[in-house]
C-alpha cells in the first residue's frame, strides 16, 4: 500500500532555500525518524549523489533520492520533502520542488511501491497539487 | 518484443518508467515485455533489447548499442510516452 508506505514522519515541507545535498539529507532522514532505515542510509546516498551527479531528479520538478537496497535498510519507506522555494541540483529538471526518497531492504520490496507512485503521480495535475500544497494532511491526502 | 527501461542502478527510475510504459502500451493494445534494467544490462553486447527507454542523461552513454534508444524527458507524462512508443512501434 503505498499510503502506509509513507510513515507518520515521512511526508514535510520546507520553505527554506536549501542547496540540493542539505534537502536531500533532509528527506533520507525522514525514513532514519520513521524507522525505515539507519544513519547509514543517509550517508550511502548522499555519497551515490556525490559519485554520480543528480541523477535522481527524474521529471521537472521532481527527485527520488534513493541508493541501493542495503544493510542499512530496516523496511521499504518512502518520504516526500515538499520544498516551496525549489532546489538547484544541477539537473536539467531543476527547480526541484518534489524530493522523494525510499529504502529498501533487497531488490523487490519496494517494486509494488514504486509502480503505485508512478500511478499516483501520472493522473493528470497531481503533480501541480502536490507541488501548490501548503499542509502535510493535503499531501497525504493527493497520494 | 523486448523493451528495457534504463536507469543508472536499475531500481528506482526505470521501475517507475516500466510501471507508465506497461501502462501505456496496454491502453495502445501492443504486446510486449518491459524490463527495469541498469545501464549496464542495456549496455551489454547480448541485450535482446529491441527498444530502450532511458532518461536524456543516460542517453549518451547508449550511443552505440544496437537497440533503438529513446530518450523520455519526463517518465511521468503519460502522452510523451504514449506518442514515443506509438511511433516507434507502429
Amino acid at each position: 500500500m503505498l499510503a502506509s508506505s509513507f510513515g507518520p514522519n515521512s511526508i514535510a515541507l520546507n520553505t527554506a532555500q536549501l542547496d540540493f545535498e542539505a534537502a536531500v539529507f533532509q528527506a533520507v532522514e525522514l525514513l532514519v525518524l520513521d524507522g525505515r532505515a539507519t544513519q547509514g542510509y543517509v550517508s550511502e546516498v548522499l555519497h551515490s549523489l556525490r559519485e554520480l551527479g543528480p541523477y535522481f531528479v527524474v521529471a521537472p520538478g521532481i527527485a527520488i533520492a534513493h541508493a541501493r537496497p542495503s544493510e542499512s535498510v530496516l523496511e521499504a519507506g518512502f518520504s516526500l520533502l515538499h520544498l516551496s522555494s525549489g532546489v538547484v541540483s544541477g539537473s536539467q529538471n531543476d527547480p526541484v520542488h518534489l524530493l522523494f526518497a525510499f529504502c529498501s531492504p533487497d531488490a523487490d520490496s519496494h517494486i509494488e511501491l514504486l509502480a503505485q507512485l508512478a500511478e499516483s503521480i501520472s493522473a493528470p495535475g497531481k503533480i501541480e497539487l502536490l507541488m501548490n500544497a501548503s499542509a502535510e494532511s493535503v499531501i497525504r491526502s493527493l497520494l | 518484443m523486448k523493451i528495457f527501461a534504463v536507469c543508472g542502478a536499475g531500481i528506482g527510475t526505470s521501475v517507475l518508467l516500466k510501471s507508465n510504459a506497461d501502462r501505456v502500451l496496454l491502453d495502445l493494445g501492443i504486446e510486449a515485455e518491459v524490463k527495469a534494467v541498469s545501464i549496464s544490462d542495456a549496455m551489454a553486447a547480448d541485450s535482446p533489447a529491441q527498444i530502450v527507454l532511458v532518461t536524456p542523461e543516460l542517453v549518451e552513454k547508449l550511443a552505440d548499442i544496437k537497440s533503438e534508444v529513446i530518450p523520455i524527458n519526463n517518465i511521468f507524462d503519460l502522452a510523451e510516452l504514449t506518442q514515443k512508443l506509438e511511433s516507434a512501434l507502429t
